[in-house]
């Protein structure tokens, strides 16, 4: 998105990703990226590295980055590296913009994690809506002059699944972008048949930085549980919505002041995207970006999208909104997903509309839907539409009796127009 | 090591036989679709789960060998 900018934090050590960005938002080129980072270094150690240092895949799921190269590392076969830049999430911008601004960052992890697993391919994966990080990627890799390595860019369909590991591998493939029963998982058997690295593009920049600096310099940012830094979507009513580095820790008020504050006063924020939980502004104050502290309020980070809803906006319809569209973007291969997804975004929406009370149906279906699907986007969509019930819970009262405090609209983009 | 009765929902597409034939370990949600009780299966309960697995029409239902994790 246009507006996303990589701001210089003001904490400490920081910026890591975004460091000697270019102000005109130009990628940085072979020659500079080397310059400020320094040369590409030895892939030696570089599974124990990533493991010392606590690494989590900045993907949405969170898996220790160490423990996925170690299986892949471990498996009979010549493995294959997977660079995830699909990322299909409407609020979120942060691995598009890493790969516009630095893009070698992102290719130097790729490089160490195929050099450390014994692969001999790359693959990197955009969606088609990374219109313009698709020719900045192209430039990148014909910069380069990896030895051993062969370098794959492909373009994936744009949807909210396709960044899920094994649909983005069935689209590598020429399949619809759909996941797969599991297992076998990726690292067992993934692209062709190969044990398959596939890591998010922001945990592939993180690598090439532990790589050069060691686990203790990324531990110096974060909790000893959390450490490190990460990027952060911070999107909706701030002042310049955008994409910001931010330490594991950092207070959620410290970071929405990196994007110049709240923009008129705010109804609601939606921490982790659409996968995540809505939070009332006067909890959201003694929160941070930790999953230790936001599983307090019944929230977690996923890829870091944080969303600032206008106090303006009616929250019941927003939520209507995001969760009809993540019954939409369904894969539409599992019963529960497509019958309970679909059955609760009506529940919503009859809630929204003042048209009677479904909130019994809606908790029932609630348990109907978690855990059942191949793939976690049930489970997320449940989270979503729980967190709304709850944190909208006033809100769902006065429409009952025919009234509603906000607006409606669409304040949060869920990118329909694709 | 023991047993688990595992749903693949890519491949289900709820004729619901499975919980005629093994009502102790799975039920049917709204939609018709299985919900597995995740505990191992008992000895007695071991052959009506085989010949549920067998009666799916769509090979969704499987038995798995369970360590200590839980499949989703």
């Amino acid at each position: 998105m246009s507006s996303a900018s990589a701001a210089v934090a003001p904490e400490a050590g920081l910026p890591r990703l975004f460091a000697g960005v270019r102000r005109d938002g130009l990628p940085l080129g072979l020659g500079a990226h080397a310059a400020t980072h320094g040369p590409l270094p030895s892939p030696r150690g570089l599974i124990e590295l990533v493991t010392a240092g606590g690494l989590r895949g900045r993907g949405g799921g969170g898996f220790p980055a160490g423990r996925k190269l170690a299986a892949v590392a471990g498996a009979r076969r010549r493995p294959v590296v997977v660079a995830n830049g699909a990322e299909g999430e409407p609020v979120s911008f942060k691995d598009k913009l890493l790969l516009r601004r630095a893009p070698h960052l992102v290719l130097d992890g790729a490089a160490l994690a195929a050099a450390a697993v014994g692969a001999r391919e790359v693959v990197v994966a955009l969606d088609r809506s990374a219109g313009e990080e698709i020719g900045v990627v192209s430039a990148a890799l014909d910069e380069r002059r990896d030895r051993g390595l062969s370098w794959r860019l492909a373009v994936v369909p744009t949807g909210f699944v396709t960044g899920e590991e094994t649909a983005l591998l069935s689209a590598l493939v020429g399949r619809d972008p759909k996941p797969t029963f599991t297992p076998p998982r990726p690292f067992e058997r993934g692209l062709r048949g190969a044990p398959t690295l596939v890591q998010n593009v922001e945990t592939l920049a993180h690598v090439a930085l532990i790589a050069r600096h060691g686990p203790d310099w990324f531990r110096a940012l974060g909790t000893r549980q959390e450490p490190g830094s990460a990027l952060f979507t911070v999107f909706g009513a701030v002042a310049r919505p955008g994409v910001y580095e931010a330490a594991f820790g950092t207070p959620i008020r410290a970071l929405v002041e990196q994007a110049g504050g709240v923009r008129g006063s705010a109804g609601a924020f939606l921490i982790g995207g659409f996968f995540g939980s809505w939070v009332d502004p006067a909890a959201a104050q003694g929160l941070s970006v930790l999953d230790a502290d936001l599983a307090r309020a019944g929230a977690a980070l996923g890829a870091g999208a944080v969303v600032v809803l206008p106090a303006a906006a009616c929250g019941l319809d927003q939520s209507a909104r995001v969760a009809r569209y993540l019954a939409e973007e369904s894969a539409g291969q599992c019963g529960p997903c497509v019958h309970g997804l679909a059955a609760l975004a009506g529940a919503l929406e009859t809630l929204a509309s003042g048209h009677g009370d479904s909130r019994r149906d809606a908790l029932r279906w609630l348990e109907q839907v978690r855990g059942r699907g191949a793939c976690r986007h049930p489970d997320g969509a449940a989270r979503f539409v729980e967190s709304s019930l709850e944190v909208f819970a006033g809100e769902v009262e006065l429409h009952l009796q025919g009234r509603c405090s906000g607006r409606r609209g669409e304040f949060i983009p869920t990118g329909r127009s694709r | 090591m023991s047993t688990v009765v595992r749903v693949n929902p890519i491949a289900c597409d709820g004729s619901g036989l499975c919980a005629e034939l093994l009502p102790e370990r799975i039920r049917l949600d709204e939609w018709g679709y299985p919900i597995v009780d995740p505990r191992p299966l008992t000895p007695e309960l071991r052959g009506h789960a085989e010949r549920a697995v067998a009666a799916c029409p769509t090979l969704a239902l499987l038995l798995q060998k369970e360590t200590t994790t839980r499949g989703t």
